[in-house]
């Protein structure tokens, strides 16, 4: 025992410096002592020009291709834009879910090793083995997404290989590296168990995810070197260094965001099969089984839910600093549209996830104590959602200036900036952090002695909360510049992480050695529950796909914004309903490919015996053979 | 089978919705065009004029309004840009090489930094550093005769003097370019096919162009002077079920006399 904890402890270690490599490798520019403010290091804005130029002059790579509409193929009857743009969010949707179901694989097989619960063990195999077949699906598109954009943009394609080279090289080589850790990683699940074995097996999920990771961190460069390049002159001119290339402006905040981002989406995902397994059982330990599969997974959902705004809005104010005009297009000009969409989708999220955990509290008959509490919480939650779903700057016709009396409403015009959209999500995430609270609640009691104190420390940490959210948000949206109405979200952000951290310490302490009033019943759920969990499940998918269209668009007519302009016939911004078309029939492909996915994990577990098939002395001679007699 | 289907049902009901509001619950909005480079033809054109040209580029083109406007405050307004020049000029702060209004307007276009307005700089740099662009680069790109026409509108909208001449020599300095860039004509009609892209667009040669009409048998069906005037002047008549402004109008520009007869020969010849 005593090795097998020494051996606990040097795999612990061996993690530990894997991660923190990582880690540093992976955290240049964005997280460096100059940078901690979010803010741009003046040294490095104000220099890469300079520096570009100088080293471009011995550079033997060409400026960036001037094309023209010929340079860009036609296929008959084929659209090379919508074809690109389909594949790659495909890809991309897929590669979410691969990357991100492997992260909170790693965690619930270390809860279950803590724990030594093996209900934990065999939900995150149960994980994996659904998505398993997604990686080759991912794979399959990923090629298929070279071979489009080799067809239809060649010349796009070409500039971007010139560069990117030496890292597309080790992207392949990391793909390798993915597959051997992914197929060991399943396969070997019971095979590498107990003691030094589950170790080996958790330290390959370690690996799995890092390599994964460098592959997605890998990817962005290339996308994100498109929307802020690097390491380029002015005509687009490669100085040869690949380094500034990579960790160009937005490198860092797409990794971020996208990591949160896939998280949220693959535990969704997850909940989604729960959800349909749990309608499709009749047998109560199976629907127990899969309410507490789809529990597990809306928590992962939600967890990496809440600080994704947080991540968006670093994203954002990264992209003002790299250059406003991209910011304003973002914000303020025809996809300013965009973002009513976005507050109706992220309202269907919050809606849905705290509706769920509503309906999950009648596990517990000891719920009944939270009930009245539930409508205050759907109250805050819509009005926020509202506040969000306000416009900021809206393309007006001059009839309805007339009409309003200006270019903003009278009363709802000042909730359209964003410190009042600030203000409202993070109203939104200490409601729905009540919700997760009463749900935690829901089954037992307190028994410490100081139960009055910690509950009144807990309102009172609230309301001080909410208050200094609401001042923030008022100060700085209306009362000092716009260059600075951003900054209000960062003080929010660390306000409301403050209120849940301090507030689950609390209430850890608290319910410590707590008495169970009414125990959990698993399974004792409305089936209405899981809709939500589809719900949350489709909405992601939706919302992935708008936001993949923006991110692209505010590229407008470029391909690397200002070094190499897009001639083609499809160089004009879509139309925010044919976006949602396009992204309507890609949810739908994606959907069925993941139904297929996970039709297969079923019937890979099922066995038929044909009766009269097989003939009789064929079987006896195999098993007398193999089996040894 | 019967949970799957409602589950479906479901899904799609959701995804409609979305969809639904997408294309019905917002105004539907054509977003602008990629920009073009307008050629200004500085012949016969009066300082007004000019300045006119000027105030289309800063509200089009230019994108100046997007930062410069009183809803925003991302930028200092303009209106005063150029009866401040004086203060600006002596300020300690001021980095530039300017001596009058005209090329402080015009540093301020190309290197903003050299002075920031207080409150205006990059976050981070103490106005040390602008955040607006060089607009003669980039996605704005303004040439030298555009910079002219925007910095004689700044100072029109200030109220002073305008001492923006209409440049005369644009196309002197337009045609230095196109010395240095001057390329040989083409020599055959199969290069001029492929360099311009006609079959990008077109049925012509082995290309399958769908966007423009079908020219495999252009000969028979119009005549020379008509081929000719629908290379130079595209929009004149458009070919029932074909849009409008889809094929370039510079061709008369891009290419030269020889190459535009031998085209036109090669047309007139597609029987």
């Amino acid at each position: 025992m005593k090795c097998q904890d020494g051996n606990r402890g040097k795999f612990n270690l061996l993690g530990l410096v894997a991660l923190l490599a990582i880690l540093f490798y992976f955290a240049p520019i964005h997280f460096n002592e100059e940078n901690l403010n979010f803010g741009v290091s003046v040294a490095e804005s104000a220099e890469p020009a300079a520096e570009a130029s100088t080293d471009v002059a011995a550079s033997p790579y060409g400026p960036a291709p001037k094309t023209t509409l010929a340079s860009y193929p036609t296929i008959k009857g084929i659209n090379g834009r919508v074809v690109i743009w389909l594949v790659a969010q495909l890809h991309l949707w897929f590669a979410a879910f691969v990357l991100a179901v492997p992260i909170f694989v790693f965690i619930i097989e270390a809860i279950g090793m803590r724990t030594r619960d093996r209900r934990y063990d065999n939900m995150a195999y149960e994980f994996i083995k659904v998505s398993i077949t997604a990686y080759s699906l991912t794979a399959i598109l990923g090629g298929l997404l070279l071979f489009s954009l080799v067809l239809f943009y060649p010349d796009l394609w070409g500039y971007l290989a010139t560069i990117f080279k030496d890292s597309m090289f080790w992207y392949a080589a990391l793909f390798f590296a993915e597959s051997a850790c992914l197929y060991l990683y399943y396969y070997g699940w019971h095979w590498l168990q107990g003691g030094d074995r589950k170790w080996v097996h958790l330290t390959i999920g370690l690996l799995l995810n890092a390599v994964g990771t460098m592959l997605m961190f890998l990817a962005n460069s290339w996308l994100t070197f498109m929307m802020s390049p690097e390491g380029v002159n002015a005509a687009g001119v490669f100085a040869g260094d690949i380094w500034p290339a990579i960790q160009n402006h937005l490198w860092n905040p797409i990794n971020l965001h996208r990591v949160v981002a896939n998280v949220a989406f693959g535990g969704s995902i997850v909940g989604a099969y729960a959800a349909f397994k749990f309608l499709s059982s009749s047998r109560a330990e199976d629907r127990a089984h899969y309410d507490w599969m789809g529990y597990t997974a809306n928590f992962i959902a939600i967890s990496a839910l809440l600080p994704l705004p947080f991540a968006g809005y670093y994203l954002t104010t990264e992209i003002y600093a790299f250059s406003q005009q991209m910011g304003i297009t973002l914000m303020g000009g025809i996809f300013a549209w965009l973002f009513i969409i976005q507050a109706v989708l992220i309202g269907a999220l919050f809606l849905s996830a705290n509706y769920y955990l509503w309906c999950c509290m009648g596990r517990s008959d000891g719920a009944e104590r939270y009930y009245k509490y539930i409508k205050y919480i759907a109250i805050v939650i819509v009005g926020a959602f509202l506040v969000w779903f306000t416009p900021h700057t809206l393309v007006l016709t001059n009839e309805e200036l007339k009409a309003l009396g200006g270019p903003y409403h009278k009363y709802v015009g000042p909730f359209g900036i964003m410190p009042a959209k600030n203000t409202a999500v993070n109203l939104m995430i200490l409601a729905t952090f009540v919700s997760f609270l009463f749900y935690r609640r829901a089954n037992k009691i307190a028994t410490v002695s100081w139960v009055k104190i910690g509950n009144s420390a807990q309102v009172a940490l609230f309301v001080a909360g909410v208050i200094n959210i609401f001042i923030l948000g008022v100060y700085y949206g209306y009362f000092t510049n716009t260059v600075y109405k951003i900054a209000a979200s960062i003080p929010q952000v660390c306000t409301t992480l403050a209120v849940i951290v301090i507030s689950i310490l609390i209430d850890s302490f608290m319910y410590k050695n707590a008495k169970e009033v009414a125990p959990l019943k698993w399974g004792r759920v409305p089936e209405r529950s899981q809709y939500a969990l589809f719900l949350l499940a489709v909405s992601f998918t939706w919302l992935m796909g708008l936001m993949g269209y923006i991110r692209s668009g505010i590229r407008q007519h470029w391909h690397v914004v200002d070094i190499m302009r897009d001639n083609s016939a499809d160089a004009f911004t879509p139309t925010m309903g044919f976006a949602a078309n396009v992204v309507s029939i890609g949810t739908i492909i994606f959907l069925s490919m993941v139904i297929f996915v996970f039709w297969l994990s079923q019937i890979s577990a099922k066995k038929v015996e044909p009766e009269n098939y097989w003939a009789p002395e064929a079987v006896d001679g195999a098993v007398g053979k193999g089996g040894g007699g | 089978m019967k949970n799957f289907l409602k589950v479906a049902a479901f899904s799609l009901l959701v995804i409609f919705s979305f969809a639904g509001f997408a294309n019905l619950g917002i105004p539907k909005i054509e977003p602008a065009p990629p920009p073009t480079e307008e050629k200004i033809d500085l012949g016969s054109m009066t300082i007004e004029q000019f300045v006119g040209i000027g105030e289309k580029i800063y509200k089009g083109k230019g994108t100046c309004t997007l930062c410069h406007n009183a809803l925003g405050g991302r930028a200092p307004l303009l209106e005063k840009a150029a009866t401040v020049t004086a203060a600006r000029l002596k300020d300690p702060r001021y980095k530039g090489e300017a001596t009058d209004i005209e090329s402080y307007l015009v540093e301020s276009m190309i290197k903003p930094s050299a002075f920031v307005v207080a409150g205006f700089g990059k976050k981070g740099t103490n106005d040390a550093v602008s955040p607006m662009p060089d607009v003669s680069t980039g996605s704005i790109g303004m040439n030298e005769v555009e910079i002219a026409a925007v910095t004689a509108y700044l100072q029109e909208l200030g109220g002073v003097e305008v001492t923006v001449k209409v440049p005369e020599d644009a196309s002197d300095s337009a045609a230095e370019d196109d010395e240095e860039e001057q390329r040989k004509p083409f020599e055959t009609v199969e290069d001029i096919l492929d360099e311009v892209g006609c079959g990008a667009c077109h049925k012509v040669g082995e290309d399958e162009g769908e966007q423009g009409p079908d020219l495999t048998k252009i000969g028979a069906l119009r005549t020379e002077a008509h081929i000719r005037a629908s290379i130079l002047d595209p929009n004149a008549e458009i070919t029932k079920g074909f849009k409008k402004d889809l094929m370039p109008k510079d061709y008369g520009t891009q290419l030269y006399a020889s190459e535009l007869e031998m085209l036109v020969n090669y047309l007139v010849a597609l029987k």
